[in-house]
């Protein structure tokens, strides 16, 4: 009954295009046809964020979103945050800072911080902790996550008022 | 969790929409962030056989703040809502409930039409809107109609929309005096245990006029008037607010599921109703 | 002008032991380019999935495949009649029951394996999975153990002699048809004759609720079996892979050579991963059949539901004690609810795990400890989460019952702990259930604790908040939460610890590069706990090579020598054993080489931290870099090219790390809302490897032990239908609902154990949960209350506040 639809990504800088069953969930797209295994599968009905991407300068889950739904947008994941030359502030400090165990989060964990981060580049300790309210770890307990959050804005803070 | 397949409608003005509606009837639905029923078609609670992706329709996004009234657009986001700067200035209700939906993920997605129309009992936006009293401008192939909020839920699930029609704004009387939104949940990304929306006036220490309504207590939202008029006319004293918890109880009906037995959702109601119409009491 | 190179220099560069050291693992996770089970893409590969029972207990009538068969995508359904000829449609468990692979001829939990869809992808797989036909015929449904003793309804026709008579099971004689063992420590009769002439006795009846490990990433794994090589390669989200080897094995009759099985990143497991599921053995077969790669990976829902449930114990106790608190006689009695298998993972020789560690930190003269294991229509597992086997349970029994006892005393908890404490003198100290503690110092530890948080100022304040809500002034209680656990892990040593057969020891490889640098192969598995970077300190302090330069290896038994794997906190107890054994080993030949260098005799130089030098003259030295080198590249005499070592660790005991935590928590008695003010937390886990590791193992251990205490359970209705099957009601807490712990310690090595370290990953939630739960009862101590059971989410709370008279 369904017919295959021709989809057009942007996901990282790169256009994609191709031909997709509409139910393809985005999550599945990134990771089993663009080969993009940051994001992650950890609960499938949008309450653990593992698999947070950016579309269109907002954090959302990509396991509650349908290719064809995102056709047209423009994708970041944590592969187009930051690689080996030129890491994220946030990559750094969650090694710095201990932000992270077994990594599963840890991807979806980085993409929603940079949003929020943008949207709030001095937040409160209160703020990170609603700001990060969709993303589960199972492994930190969070207080090394938000000291990196803090540790990340401190850095892209005192950055950007030495490049003033 | 993989839903069924499906035939996607991506249509670019509302006649369109209407026309995929009326080909296929109720085996065609409309979705808007599709933060509520993509999860169900993903556990294959929800059949849709074609699907209608509102994004690309104009002119549902807006948010207008007029004299009297203030219009959302079906396709405005929780995100929207909460970021939106005159609104938190003349219904700073609407932001204070937003915030209290899901997380912030499901927020950017999340849209007021979707939270309002699907009729599902935990969502926090058909209270809100009730107490308001806001009426929901729905088109269909007879044209337009507005429903008032009050009248809009049936049962869960069953709204006075019907299949083939799409809610496309709602518009509410610019409220007036103090407000609230009181919302229990066991965590970030539930529903409420019980939650509370109060608009309360007034008037050199009498309470001109209340509205209540109440979330996840029964099958729909429940506005209760009965509680409002407990309210009216007194000062807001410890005996008025306790006949207003009183009616309020009258008019609930909520069943045990995890998040407790009948006897806790209605007390923590009543707690919760409390503390509603006392944080909105001191902000009137 | 360069400054000279100090001693503290060159041990700072070693990054050894004591160093906070930033982790190795973190760059490929913090890029998105960790290599999990699921991000594994072979050329060809399917996908399979499971048709699930809807059911809780019913007879399956018939299966109808033909119109899975017709779906486009849909390339075979396996179920139990297509595995009976190769004898794979049941399978052992850990626990020397059987479980089915594919429901065979009747299904005993809801969402049983019924059949195998193997697809193209995961879409035709799902679309197969709606299209089979099962014809099921409902029976009576039991969810109580209790209820299970007493039915006459038969779960495990296959455990019934055709006689009707119940033959003996894996762990001796059965009562019921549907009990499945009865396990004892201790002594009875002594133990019943102190409690009943003793002065003070306290009972109490509790039952620690069933509940899951959850880790982020659910259960999988992909099988290819190259039919050319006759070798089967199964990657997979397995905390035991040699043990996952050997039992694919046994049960395949694959010799284990031509299998490979490697644990790739895996996204925390917490006991999750531990055991043997269906999907494992269903994809080698899909792999076998269909001659390609076959990959299962569970969604939330079946991880949930039906792999690795964990507690579920019915605990009732009696505690005796003179009237001036000194405890004379402990007795416990556990129902054990199991499921519809026994696949709990415990030694085999322990059915009920570690259970008869119940006796805690306290000395006790006398104690008797009875555990009945029972059948029900639930799902099967038994796993230790986050804890050693079934620790979490005893820690949890105990630290309820001093509270219980301190109730009927009428004594301050914190003074009736403080006069039971095993006396540092006292250890190593035999246990009345027949444990020998290694080391300890509790009352250092729990002075320290309750100094650090002003335990009197808190007890004051506590009892003006009481006269405060009794005066109408605040309707929030305050509860202050006690808990003082000692854990046991390490698992353990061969003469007791077995798992089916397989003896519990583990092993490390090390081989040094010419160059002075190394790599390292353990049989054990990191889920997120670091172990690239920490076994690499545990190196570099024995053979002086920075860590930096020590590549750690896991996961992949073609390459990795024989282990258990990682549960229980036994990797730094057994593993970390062998790895500091096998640097021994390094260091003695590197001895011998050094002295040659230096012309000396071998007894003539002496280790110094990277070095060996000759004793006297310290400006005489061979660096472990020079010495490596030569080891490879000059012929010495009498010596053997090369510098490699093995280590095989049997550790002759358990370690027992322990702990002191106190919780503040305010409770709003009118909505039943916890809100915790205050955790401190100080963890004794005897030498410390990497103390940016441990703190993060106890924020992440109490934030699980949050989860258990206050809200997270797996729960069933009366039809056996689980009511928690997403995480919108299975309780993972968010950063909202979690808050800042302080962390502290104090340092008692084992004595054993070859650099004093004990294991840590589990302390935190072991002493955690009832932590936390002591919290809430002790807020309503004042008012009467003596023990409400777990999870302490809002309803229940709640109900306590409103069975006390609170809300009138």
């Amino acid at each position: 009954m369904s017919n295959k639809m021709h989809i057009k990504l942007k996901v990282n800088g790169k256009d994609e295009e191709f031909l997709a069953d509409p139910r393809e969930l985005l999550i599945y797209t990134l990771r089993e046809r663009l080969n993009i295994t940051g994001p992650h599968i950890g609960c499938e009905t949008s309450h653990c964020g593992a698999c947070t991407v950016t579309i269109d300068g907002k954090s959302v889950k990509a396991c509650t979103m349908f290719v064809a739904q995102a056709s047209g947008k423009e994708i970041t994941t944590i592969e187009g945050i930051g690689g080996p030359d030129d890491l994220h502030p946030l990559q750094t400090a969650f090694k710095e800072h201990h932000g992270l165990q077994c990594g599963y989060c840890t991807p979806g964990m980085i993409t929603r911080a940079a949003k929020l981060l943008e949207e709030n580049p001095n937040p409160t300790e209160e703020e990170i902790r609603f700001g990060m309210a969709g993303n589960i770890c199972r492994c930190t307990g969070y207080q090394n996550i938000i000291k990196s959050i803090q540790a990340a804005a401190a850095e892209m803070n005192a950055a950007k008022e030495a490049a003033e | 969790m993989i839903p069924a397949a499906f035939e996607y409608h991506r249509p670019q003005d509302m006649a369109e929409v209407l026309a995929v509606l009326e080909e296929h009837g109720d085996e065609a639905r409309v979705m808007a962030g599709g933060h509520s029923l993509i999860p169900m078609m993903k556990l294959r609670m929800a059949d849709v056989p074609h699907l209608i992706d509102l994004q690309d329709v104009g002119g549902l996004s807006n948010i207008d703040i007029g004299d009297d009234s203030i219009r959302i657009g079906a396709m405005v986001t929780q995100a929207a809502i909460i970021d939106h700067e005159g609104l938190g200035a003349v219904a700073p209700i609407l932001r204070e409930a937003a915030l209290q939906i899901a997380d912030p993920q499901v927020r950017y997605m999340g849209t007021v039409g979707g939270n309002v129309a699907n009729g599902d009992p935990g969502n926090d936006m058909p209270g809100l809107m009730q107490c308001l009293d806001a009426t929901f401008t729905v088109v269909g192939p007879e044209g337009e109609r507005d429903i008032p909020a009050r009248e809009f839920y049936e049962a869960a699930y069953m709204t006075a929309r019907e299949d083939d029609e799409v809610l496309t704004s709602v518009t509410i009387p610019l409220p007036r005096g103090g407000y609230a939104y009181e919302k229990q949940k066991r965590k970030i990304g539930d529903y409420a245990t019980a939650a509370a929306a109060v608009q309360i006036e007034n008037d050199g220490g009498t309470c001109a006029s209340v509205a209540i309504a109440m979330t996840n207590l029964s099958d729909t939202p429940v506005y209760s008037e009965a509680a409002g008029a407990a309210l009216v006319g007194t000062s807001v004293d410890d005996v008025a607010i306790k006949a207003a918890v009183a009616a309020m109880l009258g008019d609930i009906d909520p069943t045990e599921d995890n998040r407790g037995p009948v006897a806790f959702k209605k007390h923590v109601a009543g707690v919760i109703l409390r503390r509603a119409i006392e944080r909105a009491w001191s902000r009137a | 002008m360069k400054d000279e190179v100090t001693r503290e220099d060159r041990v700072a560069n070693l990054k050894g032991l004591g160093c906070s050291r930033k982790r190795v693992e973190d760059a490929r996770f913090t890029q998105g380019k960790g290599n999990y089970v699921d991000d594994i893409k072979l050329d060809g590969m399917l996908f399979g999935d499971f048709v699930r029972s809807p059911y809780a207990h019913a007879r399956i009538k018939s299966i109808d495949t033909a119109a899975a068969l017709e779906v486009p995508g849909v390339l075979a359904v396996l179920t139990a009649a297509d595995l009976e000829p190769l004898g794979l449609h049941w399978m052992p468990t850990l626990a020397g029951d059987k479980q089915m692979v594919l429901a065979d001829g009747k299904v005993l939990f809801q969402g049983q394996e019924v059949a195998f869809v193997v697809a193209e992808d995961r879409y035709a797989a799902a679309d197969g999975i709606e299209a089979v036909e099962v014809d099921y015929e409902e029976l009576p449904v039991i969810v109580n153990p209790f209820e299970a003793l007493k039915s006459d309804v038969v779960l495990r026709e296959d455990l019934v002699a055709e006689d009707g008579s119940i033959p003996p099971g894996a762990h001796g004689p059965r009562k019921h048809h549907n009990h499945i063992f009865t396990w004892e420590a201790g002594d009875k009769g002594p133990t019943d004759e102190v409690i009943a002439n003793a002065e003070v006795v306290a009972e109490e009846s509790m039952y620690y609720h069933r509940t899951h490990p959850c880790p982020l990433e659910t259960c999988g794994c992909v099988a290819s079996m190259d039919k050319v090589n006759g070798k089967l390669t199964l990657w997979g989200t397995f905390q035991a892979p040699h043990a996952i080897r050997t039992i694919v094995s046994l049960i395949s009759g694959i010799e284990e050579h031509n299998i490979r099985v490697i644990s790739p990143d895996i996204g925390g497991g917490f006991g999750n991963k531990v055991g043997a599921y269906p999907g494992y053995v269903c994809s080698v077969v899909a792999s076998i059949v269909t001659g390609k790669p076959v990959k299962w990976i569970e969604d939330r829902m079946d991880n949930l539901m039906t792999t690795a449930f964990a507690r579920d114990y019915h605990m009732t106790g009696q505690i005796s004690a003179t009237k001036e608190g000194k405890i004379t006689g402990l007795k416990c009695h556990v129902t054990a609810d199991h499921g519809g298998f026994d696949a709990c993972a415990d030694p085999t020789k322990f059915p009920a795990g570690f259970m008869n560690i119940c006796t805690g930190s306290y000395d006790i003269p006398t104690a008797y400890l009875e555990v009945d294991g029972v059948y029900t229509n639930k799902a099967p597992g038994g796993v230790s989460y986050r804890c050693s086997f079934r620790v979490t349970e005893a820690v949890y029994f105990i630290e309820r019952m001093i509270e219980v006892l301190a109730i009927k005393l009428n004594m301050d908890a914190a003074e009736l702990r403080r006069i039971n404490f095993i006396r540092k003198e006292q250890f190593p100290y035999t246990a009345a259930l027949g444990w020998e503690y290694d080391s300890g110092d509790y009352h250092t530890a729990w002075d320290k604790a309750l100094k650090a948080v002003d335990y009197d100022g808190l007890r004051a304040e506590q009892a003006q908040r009481v006269e405060d809500f009794k005066a109408g002034k605040t309707r929030k209680l305050m509860g202050i939460g006690l808990s003082f656990f000692t854990e046991i892990v390490g698992a353990g040593p061969v003469k007791n610890c077995d798992i089916l057969g397989l003896g519990m020891f583990d092993s490390c490889e090390i081989r040094i590069h010419p160059t002075g640098s190394a790599i390292a192969r353990l049989g054990t598995i990191s889920q997120g706990q670091g172990h690239a970077t920490t076994f690499a300190q545990i190196l570099a302090s024995e053979i002086g090579l920075p860590a930096d330069s020590i590549t750690i290896e896991e996961g992949d038994t073609d390459t990795a020598p024989y282990g258990l794997g990682t549960y229980g906190s036994r990797s730094t107890p057994v593993a970390g054993a062998a790895t500091a054994m096998a640097g021994r080993k390094i260091r003695a030949k590197a001895q011998m080489i050094a002295a040659y260098l230096l012309e000396v005799h071998d007894n003539d130089v002496e280790f110094d931290v990277d070095r060996f030098v000759v004793k006297g003259a310290p400006e005489k030295f061979k660096t472990m870099k020079e010495i490596a080198f030569a080891a490879y590249n000059q012929a010495i005499p009498g010596i053997e090219p090369g510098l490699e070592a093995v280590s095989y660790y049997d550790p002759p005991n358990m370690t027992y790390p322990f702990g002191a935590y106190i919780c503040v928590m305010d409770i709003d008695v009118d909505t039943g809302v916890p809100e915790i003010r205050r955790f401190y937390a100080l963890d004794d886990c005897g030498t410390r490897i990497n103390p940016m590791i441990i703190e993060g193992q106890v924020h992440g251990g109490l934030t699980e032990a949050l989860a258990v205490a206050l809200g997270q359970e797996i729960a069933y209705d009366d039809m056996g239908n689980v009511k928690t099957g997403t995480l919108m009601d299975f309780f993972l807490p968010t950063a909202w609902e979690v808050p800042n712990y302080e962390t502290d310690f104090t340092v008692t090595p084992s004595p054993h154990h070859p650099i004093g370290a004990k294991g840590v990953g589990e302390s935190p939630h072991v002493g955690g949960v009832p932590c936390f739960s002591n919290a809430v009862q002790d807020a309503f101590r004042p008012f009467g209350n003596t023990h409400t059971n777990m999870p302490h989410d809002h309803w229940r709370i709640w109900r306590t506040a409103n069975e006390l008279g609170l809300h009138d």
